[in-house]
Parts: structure tokens; sequence; C-alpha cells
């Protein structure tokens, strides 16, 4: 462990570190404009030059690794005289815009320049001007203010893994940019928007439209895939200007997706902000009170077995246990909450979770994806595993639909034929599989959610105890969700009831012939309401999505950003969501409906506050007790049984368009245009 | 060819004769480095296109190394000998550097100017001449020169210089090299030094 002295303090450091990272260590900040602890470092900004002994010139600290005996000095005259010549460097040519510039209060340059920069200008030329370049609908891009850092041309070649963005020219005429006109196809682009340091890069769909200093910050998760990333929700009054994300070694790092970070301007269209009732085939304005009568009406009517309820992608746990007991009040036993059919075996907890967890990933060695595309499903998720990649030593095999990744992998096929082979230990990918210390697999949603579902769960079940996936400190068995309420719903036994409970399928099935009259939704929006047939539809959530359009009843409740709810993330970690603005209109937390309607309906749940509901969570499972990930037991799990020859298909066809909230969003909708279906043909009507 | 369309070329695929000496360009570089060769094939693939690299170029180079186009791209917008437009078939390149500049490269380009008719960063309407201001191109003791295509054109003069594109117009090939008395860079007043015939080699050493 090398030891350096730092300002007179003496410093023991792990080998490996640079002096910028040894004067953290010691309490010491370095100003830095393209350091970032993440990137590669690229040392040319100069903004973090110290003074070390027996060098003539000074050092960048980021660049220079700490070494045994460095006297190394950042508090003097001549470091300080240095920083401000760099400074002055810097703002050369940066605009003096900030009072229309959308990063200002939250700049790096603008943070430093009051401590470094000059009073006054010396500088008498011009100052150069770069054309904009096309980022994206995503990514709004104001050149003339970049400073040349590169973090975002190294998080895309990096992180993103899309090698697109570059530094063309040179001296004054450097540029950054893609040099051919293109928007920049990566899921994880709006991480460019948080590394710029100035300016340059800013959000698009917020341009103008709040002041960092105005807006209300509160920590949350997100619920557009089931990673949970972890996010910081600003809010100005009563509207979310913006989604960040908030640091989480374990979960997303320092990164969200484009989905979390974008989709939230698809809360402000399709709100449900008040009960309607279905009066003659038109859905109309109503009171609670008349909403609640209509169900209890109806419920009144109906024998037990005809109630059913399903729970959508983004319910949230509170609002679930309250249906659930709900349910479970009126004797129904018809309830699921894998309205995408997927065949999760609910009976072992290791047999539905991602159980090397999402920053176990790092310390497999070999990786066999089945059935999904991570950077479509959870781009969280495969970032790292492009991680894990770029370390090296890491085979990854993907049986599905052939996919670029953003990382080599060895394509095996499309059909679950090869997994059989991989199963039966035929294949070559198994011996690979075998020999690797700790191997991993990746379950996707496109191998459950089909008929063979549970067939296919067994073989990735023997595939994994096979090639000892599963030893002591090491889960390699891991499903991945595309929904934040599933993991949640599984937890909590929102699924079929013993005595005949019917799944997704059953519900539909019975709602089409009549045996199913009252179907609950909750947030439920990814079914074919078609087959609803007859049935009298209640449908709890926020957007006005399929559910509502169908619906005989909505009560509108909130979305992830408008209450306090926990979710389960897909590796198994109980996460808390918190209000950072009020449900629009009459609109109120979703486990509050369900416990005013049990009232109505003569049977009052035994809740009034958050905390006795999250005591009922804990009581009916243990892990929403704690936050953190508990390993779950091995079990058996999954129903032997013949494979289905058809080929894998993703569930997820449009990454930008998932559930109700970014179907609103007219980003996401942009996003669309753009990247999913950029051949589309315009039309001269199109403007 | 893109000068006559005035649209830039969509594809581009060395010759089979650029195509082997791309080939011995990888070679020189170990297995999984061929991308150290991407200046040479850049510089096969501006010849080829006639002086300057078309997009489609730069992606064949990228296509032939496996590289991300824009890795590509960066290497070709940083240096100035990689023409990004189309230039005329020959192309001006006059030294404006220190020592040419000392030794009036300010009367050189004017007469550049004044002859061909265009100014720095420009091309003659027929599409012969394209001029250019470059920095020291390593000939300093011949300054002050320019450089026409392949070929170094040293202490020049106003009169020279007109010669020498006037040459280039009427079709002929001046003679490159310096236009004064002596040669090669030999000093300008005559050798001082060195003045005896060289002997032959070994016959000093006495080796056999």
């Amino acid at each position: 462990m090398p030891k350096l002295t730092i300002d007179d303090s003496e410093v023991e450091v792990e080998p490996g570190f640079t002096v910028l990272q040894a004067c953290e260590q010691a309490g010491i900040e370095i100003p830095r404009f393209c350091y970032h602890e993440r990137l590669s470092i690229a040392g040319n900004c100069r903004m973090c030059l110290v003074e070390m002994k027996r060098s003539p010139k000074p050092v960048a600290a980021c660049a220079m690794p700490a070494a045994d005996g460095m006297v190394i000095r950042t508090n003097t005259p001549a470091v300080e005289k240095t920083r401000k010549a760099v400074m002055e460097f810097l703002l050369i040519n940066h605009p003096l815009d900030c009072p229309i510039c959308d990063q200002a209060g939250e700049c790096d340059l603008q943070d430093q320049a009051m401590a470094y920069g000059l009073d006054h200008g010396r500088y008498r030329e011009t100052k150069r001007a770069v054309k904009d370049k096309n980022f994206g609908p995503l990514i709004k891009a104001v050149m003339t203010r970049c400073i040349h850092c590169t973090r975002c041309i190294r998080f895309s070649t990096e992180i993103a893994g899309v090698q697109e963005l570059g530094a063309t020219g040179r001296g004054e005429n450097m540029e950054v940019g893609t040099y051919v006109e293109k928007a920049l196809a990566s899921e994880l682009s709006g991480n460019m928007i948080d590394l710029c340091p100035v300016g340059a890069l800013t959000s698009a769909p917020y341009a103008f439209r709040a002041r960092s200093w105005e807006l209300r910050k509160t920590e949350s998760v997100d619920v557009m895939d089931a990673v949970g990333s972890n996010i910081r929700v600003d809010v100005r009054g009563a509207e979310v200007m913006r989604i960040l994300p908030r640091l989480n070694e374990d979960v997303n790092e320092d990164w969200i997706s484009d989905k979390s970070r974008f989709a939230c301007d698809g809360l402000r269209y399709q709100r449900l902000d008040r009960p309607y009732l279905r009066d003659g085939g038109k859905l109309r304005p109503a009171t609670w009170d008349e909403a609640f009568a209509a169900v209890a009406e109806k419920v009144k009517a109906t024998k037990a077995r005809g109630i059913a309820a399903i729970a959508g992608d983004t319910a949230d746990c509170e609002a679930m246990t309250a249906l659930k007991d709900l349910m479970a009040a009126l004797g129904s036993p018809h309830l699921d909450c894998r309205q995408d059919g997927a065949h999760l075996d609910a009976s072992h907890r290791a047999g539905y979770l991602f159980n090397t967890s999402i920053a176990g990933i790092e310390q497999a060695d070999a990786c066999l994806l089945i059935g999904t595309n991570p950077r479509v499903e959870a781009p969280i998720v495969n970032a790292r595993l492009r991680k894990r990649f770029l370390a090296g030593g890491f085979p990854v095999a993907l049986i599905g639909k052939k996919t670029d990744l953003t990382f080599s992998h060895k394509h095996l096929g499309t059909t679950p034929n090869v997994l059989d082979k991989v199963a039966s230990g035929a294949h070559p990918f198994a011996k690979v599989l075998n020999k690797a210390k700790r191997p991993m697999l990746i379950l996707g949603m496109g191998a459950l959610a089909r008929q063979d579902g549970a067939a296919i769960l067994a073989a990735a079940r023997k595939i994994a105890e096979d090639s000892g996936m599963v030893n002591d400190g090491w889960n390699g068995f891991n499903v991945l969700h595309t929904a934040a309420a599933r993991v949640g719903g599984l937890d909590l036994g929102f699924l079929p009831g013993k005595m005949g409970g019917r799944d997704v399928a059953g519900i539909l099935d019975g709602a089409g012939m009549g045996e199913v009259e009252i179907v609950y939704l909750l947030a439920a929006d990814e079914i074919d309401m078609d087959r609803l047939g007859g049935a009298f539809v209640i449908y709890q959530g926020h957007h006005g999505d399929a559910g509502a359009g169908r619906a005989d009843v909505i009560l509108p409740g909130g979305a992830y950003t408008e209450k306090n709810a926990t979710y389960v993330n897909t590796e198994g970690r109980a996460q808390v969501a918190r209000l950072a603005a009020y449900p629009p209109g009459e609109a109120r937390e979703d486990w509050k409906i369900v416990r005013a309607l049990s009232a109505v309906l003569g049977k009052p749940l035994p809740f009034d506050s958050l905390q006795q509901v999250r005591a009922r969570m804990a009581e009916i499972n243990a892990n929403f007790a704690h936050t953190g990930v508990v390993a779950a037991p091995w079990g058996t799990f999954g129903e032997e049984g013949r494979l289905d020859p058809a080929p894998f298909a993703s569930r997820l066809a449009n990454f930008y368009m998932t559930d109700p909230i970014s179907r609103a969003s007219p980003t996401m909708a942009k996003c669309t245009e753009a990247f999913v279906n950029p051949a589309r043909r315009r039309t001269g009507t199109d403007g | 060819m893109s000068g006559e369309t005035g649209m830039p070329p969509t594809d581009f695929a060395f010759t089979s004769g650029n195509k082997k000496l791309a080939k011995a360009a990888v070679a020189k570089y170990p297995k999984g480095r061929q991308a150290s060769a991407v200046m040479p094939l850049l510089f096969l693939a501006q010849r080829q296109s006639g002086g300057w690299l078309p997009t489609a170029a730069m992606e064949h180079v990228a296509g032939i190394l496996d590289m991300p186009p824009i890795r590509v791209y960066e290497v070709a917008t940083f240096y100035s000998m990689y023409n990004l437009g189309p230039v005329g078939k020959h192309h001006v390149q006059v030294c404006t550097n220190l020592s040419c500049w000392l030794m009036g490269s300010d009367e050189v380009a004017d007469s550049c100017r004044k002859t061909l008719g265009v100014d720095f960063g420009e091309t003659t309407e027929d599409g012969l001449f394209t001029l250019s201001e470059v920095e020291c191109l390593g000939a300093c003791v011949n300054a002050p020169m320019m450089q026409i295509g392949d070929d170094y054109f040293e202490d020049l003069d106003v009169t020279a210089t007109e010669g020498i594109l006037n040459v280039l117009k009427g079709g002929g090939t001046p003679k490159p090299g310096p236009q004064g008395a002596r040669e090669g860079c030999e000093p300008a007043g005559g050798l001082t030094t060195l003045t005896e015939k060289p002997e032959a080699q070994g016959e000093r050493s006495g080796e056999a």
C-alpha cells in the first residue's frame, strides 16, 4: 500500500489509486472536469493540476498514479495560479450565456469559476462558435459551450457500448460529435446529460422548463423496468419536471435508462383525475361515492367466485396487499399478478429472483441468456453485463432473438431445442458453463411467457443445477423480470388461490364465458381487453390507457411519483418510492382506495395507516421487513415437460413504450419515431 | 467522379492494386492491432479518390480495419494532410511557417493568388488548382517552398512560382526541387566543407 504525503498529512491508499483519489481519501477536493470515477482517465482538462515534489512542472492528479513516498501539495500559491490559468483558458471560448443555460445552478464550470475564475476576461478576440449537433430527441446540444472534457465520448464508448461519438478536428477546431449527421442510438444516452460538466448537453424535454434551484427533490425508485433504479424526482409545484439517477452501487450505479429518465412527461397527459362511471355505454365523471356504490351494488349481486382481480406491471405492493386481502375477505380465489402469463413458480423464491444480484454479475465468469434481450428489458443490467465483459474472461451466449447487446456474445439459436441440448450437456456451451467457477444464466420473460414456460423454467433449473450454478455463496440462476410489480406480487402471493383459483388466462376465459362477472384491474393494461367479454370491469389506475377504455368504473389512483409505495425489484430488493407530488384532482393513493372500497363493501380491511399496511406486508412475507437482498433458498420449481419448438420471442417490441406512463409520454413517442420506426415514410401532412 | 456531379460518392472500394498495398500495410502490425494501419489506408483511399476522402472511403477503411467509423473520422479530421472535400487536380500547398515566411513566403503566396485567381482554401473554376496554406513541410533549408501533388518546389521567388504554375496550366511537368542554382539542400552559396571528392566506400578503412 503506497504511503504518500498530501499537504503535510500522510495518507495510505490502495495500490492503483491515482493522486486525485488519494487526495479525496485525505478529504481534499481537487477541481476537475474530465475525470469521472466510472470512466477511463483522459487527463485533458488540466484542472486537477497539483504540485509534486521533485517534479519541475505541476502534474495532473487524475492521471498520476499514487506512489510510495510522493509529496503532493494542493494548496500552494503556485497551484492556485495554475488552476486560475487553466480556468482562464477554458473560459476563452465558453459563452457567457449562463442566464439562458439550463445547466446554470448545477454547472461544474460555473461552480469552479466561482473559486478559480478571474473577475474579468483578458481575451479580446471573438469567441469561437460551433455548429450544434443532432444528439437525438432526448439530448439538446449547444456545442459552443463544450469544453472538450470527452466524458460523453468515453461514456458512449465504454459504458453504453455505442461507438458513434468522437472528437473530430484538432486544436481550436476540435468538435465533439458524430461527424456524419445521426441521432445517437443508445438506451442509456440520457446519462451523458448528467456527465456533461457544462451546458453543452442538456435534457431536451426539460429545456427552459425550470431552474435547478426551484425544484423540490424527492428520493425514490423507478418502475419503468424491474431493475428498481434509484432515482431522484425533481418537482416544481405539482408537476414532475425531471428524473435523475441516484447513486446505488448495488443496483444502478450512477446510471438510469432513457425510459426511466424521460418518460416522466407522460405523467402530465391522459391522467385519470376523478372517478368515472359507464353510463349508457359512455364514461361520465362521477363522485367517489357514486363509483363505490356502483361497485358495491355489482359485488352484492355477484357470487364470490365470479369476482377476479389482476394486478398490472406497475402496481405497488401496498395496493396489492390491500386488494389481495379484500379478495380474500370477499371469498374469491381468482387473482393473479402475472398479466403477461409468465409461468413463474412462486413455490420457491429462488425460482423467480435475479439471485446473482445485479452487482453480483461482476463476479460471474460465464453467462447464458435465455429468451431475453437485456438491452431492451433492463438496460442497467445490460450495462453491468457489458462492464463484466470488458473486464475479460466472460463468455456470453444467447438463446433467443439475435440482437446487438453492445458486447460480443455467441448466438446459439432461437429455439428451445438449443436449450434442451444445453440442458442435456450435448451442447458445447454446456462445457463452458461446467468449466466456469461462477456461471450464471438469465431467463427472460420471452422464455417464460409461453405455453411451455413451466417446462422451460424446469430446463433452466436443470442447467443451473448440472453446471454447478448453485453452490455455497453463489447462485447463478436468474430471472429477469420486465415489470416493476412482478416480484412484489409474487412475494405477496398475489396469485390464484388453492381452491381452483384462476390465473390471468383463466380469468380472461372465464370472463369470455360469463363465469367471471367482475374483473378488478389494478393498473393492468397489458392484457387483451377484448377477451373480457361482458364482465363488469373495475379499473384502478392513473392513466387513460387500455384498461380505462374498457372499464365500467374507473377509480383514479396515483402514479409511482405520487404515492409512498414499496416495489420489489428483480433481485428481490424491496425499495420504497416516495410521494414527490400529490395525485392530480381527486385521485388518491392506491391502497387507500382499496381500503375505502372495502368499507363500502362491508368488509373493512384491518389497516388504516401506511405503517399498518406495511406491517401486514411483513406478516405475509418477511422480506418486506428489511431493505437489502437476502439469499433465497434453492428448491425444485418448474414442471418438466415437452418444449415447444417455436422460437423465443422478445416480450418488448418497443423499449420506449411499455407501460401507461411511457405510452402517454410525448418524448417516448418521439424516441419511438426516431429509433424504433425510423423507416416510416413521412407524408406531406406530417408537417 | 465527384467533381463532375457535385455530389460526394456514396460508395467506395479499393482497386485491386490498392487492396494489395492495404494488405501489406495491415501486415506490418501484430494480429488484432490492424487499426494501427488506419493512416496508410486513408492515404491510399485519398489517392484513389482524387486527392480527398469522401465519407464512403473512410467507411470502407473502417470496414477493412474493423473499426467503428467515428474512430476513422477522428483520425482523418485530425490530420491536415487528409482533405475532407474535393481538391483540384493540382493541390498547391504553400508553406507560410516561420522559415518560409522569413524567406519571402508572402510573395510566393501572393504570386500564387495572382496567377491562379483564387485565395487560400479555394479551387479554380476549371477544377485544376486548389490553393492551400500549410504549416511547415520540413524543407526549411530550401525556404520558401510549396508542395504540388507529390513534389516539393523549393527556393521559390515570384518568377519561379509563376513559371511552375504556368507550366502546370499548360499541361506540362515542371522541374521539382530547388528552383535556384543549388543542388538539393546544399548551402546556398556553394559548398564550404567536405569539398573534396568522397572516397569510395571501404577505401579508407581498408576493409575487404
